[in-house]
């Protein structure tokens, strides 16, 4: 007997029942903790390394993984066994976040922003040129935002009057990181604008940063941990993924929708995606989702936003709600902000923060202005705090300031840009609709979300990258395909349309008219 | 396997074997579920069976655990914010389960930072900002002596921005320039930006060196340039070597969101506050006992807060440590340009050799905030050689970017080569005066500082006033400034000095005029100690 369970021979008689179920269990709690440490210090160097290896770069990892540097870590790896540990050069560690996030950016949207850059289509140097509509800027209504500039510029950033020493002090002094307070009373202001007065924004509950870029990302740091989870709704925004995931260490966990509900939030998908996240060991920490929707251009309702919120409350998560959009509804249906709900819901609101920015809706992306509105005031403290790292200039906030007061020009603003939207949204649509491709219902934002399934040759990712392709290459423009959305169904594009102008359309069409036709005669 | 099945049958009786009330002697208890492995494959059973047991044990506490804290946060964030995880703690026992509206849980990060601050430094600069002295409004408030900032060249950039301000923002050709400033630029700054930094630059540093434009990365302030390259060079856990006294923000900058840690390398007042590559070694050492991966030092040159340039022989036995342990060098240089001393700077940029591997371990950090008194404008640049770094630090620049048109201000001014010339003398010049009167006043009453020739600071000994000699009786002497004389100055303490009873008085945003005002307000402080002592 003694041999038939280990150690036996060690304890039996005494306290056996005892010292035989410890001992084993010690012994292997040992070695897996053994195992983990081993695992554990593999990555940033190889283990049995005191002095010169163990500040040598990683090889395994940067040569699986580091295809754009592959050039560089092959002499690096090569130098080491030929030099002396005195006199160590090799090149130094770079950190392994850095590696990765030099990585991204091989997706089609940005190799298409890449090329329109070396050849953009210009009507008499380059009318061959990549038209441009893969970027989110709106140039429909910048001669508006030009002209207010042109009449006020100066006044506005040194100020009027005499007191020369003042007003250097206002721009060139430190200002509060998290935006000046006049400005914060004029986004709020402009925000309740563009929301029609439905709802009031409150300044102090606001956090000025620059752009809805690190906005986002300022909410995720404060909002999960390393390793936790947020739920998006699939397609979201391309690049979407690289900005959030980058430096928090945050999982994004896709909640697909599909074109059969005209790409709507489903309650049922979302609980689905966090239970299975849930089983998966992941925390799921709040739900973030645009509104007007990126890319499809949809508004979501009342009663969506209603069950979104039960739902956030029955899991007990947060709501991201990004509504940078917001003044870019150009059709019937009602925008209704996150924050109206608050208003009823008094004891519930620290779960809820909202997202907005400058860059869409008055067009001047170049200032790089964003928004983080929060109701929890711990969200709100940390992110003040955190605004060190992305505060807007202080000369922009200056002219921003007096240009958001000027009621009269943002009243005329949202007016006529509303107006243009619209105007061209339609015209793209039936441009689109006499070539047979048919787009999701949309009522705000710069996108068309077309349905180009039927001219893909394969019905899978791929036959839409190689639509994609020919779109960029053969035809000359530049589209986002739904897979850099991270949508679902495969044939879907975005395309945005503010950066043309109304004699533009016919040209896109007739480019993506020879790409169709092509198909259709080869299928 | 065969030693088993042999020794099985002498091993005991086998009435043994059978269900016994105790275990006295027998075996059948001594280790569980031995009677149903015994025999056949008893050793490899009796080990994978109770080894399975715990581990699924852990896997159900770990899993437990798991699903327990979102909910029920109170172990991780309670230390935090006391008084409001209090309640939730409470309530949510009376709650059922669908109905749970506890409060919503928010990462550790930003528990912590909800915190108050309670650095003097952040303190000192709060107070002052409620009650801040003014000549004709409010002359009994706090004068601010503990930020730095330069008001003393104001009036040159004032006068050429309403100068330029029309032409340099809007410019000539309307319809370029309206796509020049709203629409999306490189997030790393334009072109043609880099370009005047990098002219600046070299200007600032009397052409000693020559910077490349394509080496440069723009971000908000220089605050953020610090950040980027933390995260870029070294990962969560690893850590940073800076000599103290350093600038209190660093602790922010570096360590707050990155998870990188920063280990002091302790300077004393009997070097002036040098560093010395012995006191580097060491503190290197240690850390690596310790466990934690130094990926490189950051030091700032000129100093903050002391005011001491590093020569040439101590930069090159930085490169030379930072080449044998095979780390990073981090040089913040954003006060290059306000030197007043007869020293000569020397950029680390300088003492690269263009061929030389090692440039790809060398960052460089500068700013407009100090050298051209702009810190509203948020203009901060990282200079570096590393290729890897500038390409990740490219795309972080997307949370840290500069405004489109304080981007055209800053290039039409730094473009002014003119302009900047006579810029650099007269600051120069004015910080020096002011500097020579302040030192000199200061040492009239017996206050000693730091020999310096950068910078915004004096770097001065009250040893001679705290009692006890410590960090409590520094504290309370920084209390007595701030709430009896009614000045704000950042304790040592707060810049991580190892030796108790220094101060950083920042005397750049001051008149010549205050002067006697504020060493009024300081003889006072001094008097009470030494009549109390």
């Amino acid at each position: 007997m003694r041999v038939i369970v280990p150690l036996q021979g060690v304890v039996q008689g005494k306290v056996g029942l005892f010292w035989g179920s410890v001992i084993p269990c010690a012994l292997f709690y040992f070695l897996q903790l053994y195992l983990k440490r081993r695992h554990r210090s593999q990555p940033p160097s190889p283990p049995p390394a005191p002095s010169p290896e163990a500040t040598s770069p990683p090889p395994s990892p940067l040569n699986s993984s580091e295809k754009l540097h592959e050039v560089s870590v092959l002499p690096r790896t090569l130098s080491r066994i030929l030099l002396s540990p005195r006199g160590v050069s090799g090149p130094v560690y770079v950190s392994s976040r850095a590696n990765s996030i030099a990585k991204t950016g091989d997706s089609p949207y940005y190799v298409g922003l890449k090329k329109v850059d070396e050849d953009l289509c210009h009507e008499i140097d380059n009318p061959n040129g990549v038209i441009q509509l893969g970027l989110a800027e709106n140039k429909l209504s910048l001669d508006l935002v030009q002209d207010w500039l042109e009449k006020n510029a100066t006044g506005t950033i040194l100020g009027e009057g005499n007191c020369r020493e003042l007003n250097i002090s206002r721009i060139a002094a430190y200002q509060p990181f998290d935006g000046l307070m006049r400005l914060k009373v004029a986004v709020a202001g402009f925000m309740s604008q563009v929301m029609e007065e439905s709802v009031f924004f409150n300044p102090s509950q606001m956090v000025l940063t620059s752009g809805a870029t690190p906005a986002i990302e300022i909410l995720s740091f404060c909002l999960a941990d390393n390793g936790n989870a947020f739920l998006v709704p699939t397609p979201h925004s391309p690049g979407f993924n690289d900005d959030l995931r980058c430096r928090t260490g945050v999982e994004i966990v896709p909640v697909p929708c599909r074109s059969t509900d005209n790409f709507n939030i489903s309650i049922t998908a979302l609980d689905r995606a966090f239970n299975q996240a849930k089983k998966r060991g992941q925390k799921v920490r709040g739900i973030i989702i645009t509104n007007p929707s990126n890319p499809v251009g949809n508004l979501l309702n009342r009663e969506t936003l209603y069950s979104l919120l039960d739902f956030a409350r029955e899991k007990n998560i947060h709501i991201i709600s990004n509504e940078i959009f917001a003044g870019s509804a150009f059709g019937n249906e009602e925008f209704v902000s996150m924050a109206e709900l608050t208003e009823a819901e008094d004891h519930d609101r620290d779960r809820i923060h909202i997202v907005y920015g400058l860059s869409k809706d008055l067009s001047v992306p170049g200032f790089r202005v964003g928004v983080i509105y929060s109701y929890n005031e711990n969200v709100l403290a940390a992110s003040r705090k955190l605004a060190r790292f992305s505060s807007i200039s202080a000369p922009t906030q200056q002219l921003l300031i007096s240009m958001l007061s000027d009621s009269r020009f943002t009243h005329k603003f949202i007016g006529i840009n509303k107006l243009r939207l619209q105007k061209l949204h339609n015209l793209f649509v039936a441009g689109l609709k006499q070539l047979g491709i048919e787009c999701a219902r949309s009522s705000g934002g710069f996108y068309c979300w077309a349905d180009m399934s039927s001219l893909i040759r394969s019905y899978s990712e791929k036959g839409e990258l190689e639509l994609w392709d020919r779109l960029l290459n053969v035809a000359k423009i530049n589209v986002t395909p739904g897979s850099s959305c991270h949508c679902i169904e495969p044939g879907w594009f975005r395309f945005c349309f503010t950066t043309l102008t109304e004699k533009d359309i016919p040209v896109v069409v007739e480019r993506i008219r020879r790409i169709s036709e092509a198909a259709k005669s080869h299928a | 396997m065969t030693l088993t099945r042999t020794k099985y049958p002498t091993a005991t009786d086998s009435e043994d074997q059978k269900r016994g009330p105790t275990g006295g002697t027998g075996m059948k208890l001594i280790v569980p579920l031995q009677g149903v492995v015994q025999g056949r494959g008893g050793l490899l059973l009796g080990s994978l069976i109770p080894c399975a047991l715990f581990y699924f044990l852990q896997l159900y506490l770990k899993r437990n655990r798991s699903s327990n804290s979102p909910s029920n946060p109170s172990s991780p964030a309670g230390s935090s914010s006391n008084l409001t995880e209090l309640q939730r703690s409470s309530s949510r026992s009376n709650l059922s389960r669908t109905g749970s509206i506890g409060r919503v849980r928010v990462s550790n990060l930003a528990s912590s930072l909800a915190k108050p601050n309670d650095s003097p430094y952040y303190i000192g600069l709060d107070k002052v900002s409620q009650d801040s002295y003014d000549r004709l409004n409010n002359p009994n408030g706090i004068i601010q002596l503990g930020l730095s900032e330069n008001k003393l060249c104001l009036d040159l950039i004032e006068r050429w921005i309403s100068e330029n301000l029309n032409h340099s923002l809007i410019g000539n050709d309307v319809t370029l320039s309206i796509n020049a400033i709203a629409t999306y630029q490189p997030s790393d700054g334009m072109e043609k930006f880099k370009v005047a930094m990098s002219n600046f630059m070299s200007q600032m540093m009397r052409r000693s060196v020559n910077f490349d434009p394509s080496n440069i990365v723009l971000t908000s302030g220089a605050t953020p340039a610090i950040e980027i390259l933390s995260f870029c060079l070294a990962d969560h856990g690893n850590a940073l070597l800076v000599p103290t006294p350093y600038y209190p923000g660093f602790d922010r900058d570096v360590k707050w969101r990155t998870g990188v840690d920063l280990i002091p390398v302790h300077c004393r007042s009997t070097d002036n506050f040098t560093l010395s590559i012995t006191a580097v070694e060491q503190a290197f050492s240690q850390a690596r006992k310790r466990g934690v991966k130094v990926r490189g030092i950051l030091i700032s040159n000129p100093a903050n807060p002391v005011g001491s340039l590093l020569s040439r022989d101590v930069l090159y036995d930085l490169l030379e440590f930072a080449r044998e342990k095979n780390i990073h060098i981090i040089s913040d240089e954003i006060f290059a340009g306000s030197i007043y001393g007869s020293e000569k700077f020397v950029s680390f940029a300088e003492i690269l050799d263009p061929e030389d591997v090692d440039k790809n371990r060398v960052h460089i950090i500068y700013g407009l905030s100090k050298d051209l008194s702009l810190p509203g404008f948020r203009v901060g640049a990282i200079y570096s050689f590393n290729k890897n770094v500038l390409a990740a630090a490219k795309k972080l620049c997307r949370f840290s970017s500069v405004s489109a048109p304080t981007q055209q201000l800053v290039t039409a001014m730094l473009s002014d080569e003119r302009f900047i010339q006579e810029y650099i003398e007269a600051n120069q010049k004015r910080i020096r005066q002011i500097h020579d009167e302040f030192v000199a006043r200061l040492s009239q009453l017996g206050i000693k500082c730091a020999k310096s020739s950068a910078g915004f600071y004096c770097w001065a000994d009250m040893s001679g006033l705290i009692r006890p000699y410590s960090e409590k009786g520094e504290l309370d002497l920084w209390d007595k400034f701030l709430n009896l004389a009614k000045i704000n100055i950042t304790p040592g303490s707060a810049c991580h000095c190892i030796e108790p009873g220094w101060f950083r008085i920042c005397f750049t945003t001051i008149n010549l005029e205050d002067i006697p005002l504020i060493i009024e307000r300081i003889r006072n402080v001094v008097e009470t100690c030494k009549s109390s002592g």
